[in-house]
């Protein structure tokens, strides 16, 4: 009798372990505490802030073209969708047209970061549940995007070639060789990912029915992008609600039914193959024309003219000491779809050369939330296959 | 629905006095509603079959110093069954003592605890009825609220070094 009485209150005497902030699987500084029963998690407790820079105050003490450089080290991993979604806000604010070669060359832009993100995402996530080999696959063709980034925008990591009202100049000579080089191959590449992993039997026990996220779950905790997808929501923002002539383009939307890590999974290979199937309408749909609208007092001058008309040099002279004028009262919420989902640029205007208000919705941030909810009754090893699909990037979550 | 029809709509069912000032700008409306039917209108948007704001965006607040009432919630919303988005607005006041509070809506969009948390220590606004109102990115020990204008971007010395700095100086 004894013996069962000190049984049982062994059992319900819980273990709480940290995980973080410096470990190799929380793909960057974060940090939670886990309730374990045993082996199986009850509740995890995420503590964030770690990378907290302030971008938002920052952004708030800069003018609207200084932001730029900024958004893209919120997210290093989609660094081309960052300057984009907050362009796009500031066009919509400003009243800016984009010209349809810009509007061009900046989705091609999103969707090699997208393939770059998710690449990433692949090599790190496939090293967390013990495959070794798919990294070193990932990391060639990243280095290709990174050549291609390099090529046009200087920068590899962070390109910073997205401008209010288009790019910064047009693209290189041979990129669109080379980037059709790269499309060209692209697919084969992620045939070679799949053999590793798809129907690995191995990879599979690791993460079919782990981590599971109803649909009910998922949008009552706002998830949005792969996340959102492999739990069987067709909702896709390109689709949805287009911006920068996404209309234009044929894809198809990447969704998923199994709510679990394996179904992330398949979501972003799938979008990995439609975001290539873009790169190659992107080159067909390429046409001559300029690469910035024009818009004096908004948008800077094309660097050419700086030095041979007299207008254009008050323009550029005014935009840099002055900064613009948006209208006073403004406000505008303008999203995109980020290789995380949703990110969402909210301005508020007073007028003045910098953004009164600037909030950031990151999309790895919301997706963090579901974490626990994921986690609840899963092993403690099955924890870091969870936390490695929601594709976190720590930047991002603490801004 | 467009925006001047989800405007008609709420108004229909709350009043003009509660949903107070609507205005658009680039196709996008913000209404303003009062402080105390915060929860009331949300639970209607949420609710209403042809509105079915299932989705909260995000949750921000935007700190109009000097001016009174201090400072706006926002509610950024989506509705995944009618692919049509919405935000609304409401003032708290900045008190004399304590902070200005709003009712939380966690209980009708369970993502709004992160960007309440955020929106409460960076603003100082208490979301009363919240499950969990620890600090989320910010250093439990400061007492200051960053996103205000009166925060100087630099920092106060109310807002010490990183921990680490604190353990060198002992």
């Amino acid at each position: 009798m004894r013996d069962a009485a000190t049984a049982d209150e062994r059992r319900v005497e819980t273990l709480e372990i940290n995980v973080g902030p410096h470990h190799p699987s929380t793909h960057g500084v974060f940090r939670a505490i886990l309730e374990l029963d045993g082996e199986i998690v009850l509740n995890v407790t995420p503590y964030l802030g770690y990378l907290h820079r302030g971008y938002e105050k920052t952004c708030e003490a800069k003018t609207y073209h200084n932001v730029i450089p900024l958004a893209e080290r919120c997210d290093y991993m989609g660094a081309s969708s960052n300057s984009f979604a907050f362009c796009v806000a500031a066009e919509k604010l400003m009243d800016v047209e984009v010209p349809p070669r810009a509007q061009t060359i900046r989705i091609m832009m999103a969707e090699l970061s997208r393939i770059f993100s998710h690449l990433f995402w692949l090599g790190t996530h496939a090293h967390d549940v013990g495959a070794m080999t798919p990294l070193f696959y990932c990391l060639r063709e990243r280095e290709d995007i990174m050549n291609l980034f390099e090529l046009t925008a200087g920068g590899r990591l962070m390109p910073n070639y997205i401008r209010i009202g288009g790019v910064i100049a047009d693209l290189e000579e041979g990129f669109v060789e080379r980037l059709r080089s790269f499309t060209d191959a692209f697919d084969g590449h992620v045939d070679e990912y799949e053999t590793l992993l798809t129907k690995n039997a191995i990879y599979m026990d690791r993460t079919s029915g782990i981590g599971i996220l109803t649909k009910e779950d998922a949008i009552a905790l706002g998830a949005s992008g792969p996340m959102a997808r492999a739990s069987g929501i067709a909702w896709d923002i390109r689709k949805s609600e287009p911006y920068s002539g996404y209309e234009n383009y044929d894809f198809d939307i990447a969704v998923e039914y199994g709510c679990d890590v394996y179904s992330r999974y398949l979501v972003r290979m799938k979008e990995m193959r439609e975001s290539n199937r873009i790169l190659l309408q992107a080159i067909g749909r390429l046409e001559e024309g300029p690469i910035r609208a024009t818009k004096p007092g908004f948008v800077f001058p094309p660097q050419e003219e700086i030095y041979t008309r007299s207008e254009s040099l008050i323009h550029h002279f005014m935009l840099v000491v002055e900064g613009v004028q948006p209208p006073k009262g403004g406000e505008v919420y303008q999203y995109i779809e980020s290789p995380r989902g949703e990110l969402g640029c909210y301005l508020v205007s007073d007028g003045g050369p910098k953004p009164y208000r600037l909030k950031w919705r990151a999309p790895a941030f919301v997706n963090l939330q579901t974490l626990a909810k994921m986690s609840q009754g899963a092993f403690l090893s099955d924890f870091i296959a969870i936390l490695s699909s929601v594709d976190i990037v720590l930047a991002e979550v603490d801004r | 629905m467009n925006q001047e029809a989800i405007k008609e709509r709420l108004v229909s069912a709350f009043g003009a006095e509660v949903i107070q000032g609507a205005v658009l700008f680039a196709d996008q409306m913000a209404v303003t509603v009062v402080k105390d039917k915060i929860l009331d209108v949300c639970r209607f948007l949420k609710t209403d079959p042809d509105l079915a704001f299932d989705l909260l965006s995000f949750v921000g607040g935007v700190d109009r110093h000097p001016a009174s009432p201090r400072f706006e919630v926002v509610y950024q919303l989506y509705s995944m069954r009618h692919k049509h988005r919405f935000r609304i607005k409401a003032m708290v006041e900045e008190e004399q003592e304590g902070l200005g509070t709003i009712d939380s809506v966690v209980e009708l969009w369970p993502t709004a605890s992160w960007h309440e948390r955020e929106t409460a220590e960076m603003f100082g606004i208490e979301f009363t009825g919240h499950p969990d109102p620890r600090k989320l990115l910010l250093p439990e020990e400061w007492y200051v609220y960053p996103l205000r204008k009166d925060f100087p971007v630099e920092g106060t010395e109310d807002t010490p070094d990183l921990p680490a700095a604190q353990i060198r100086e002992g």
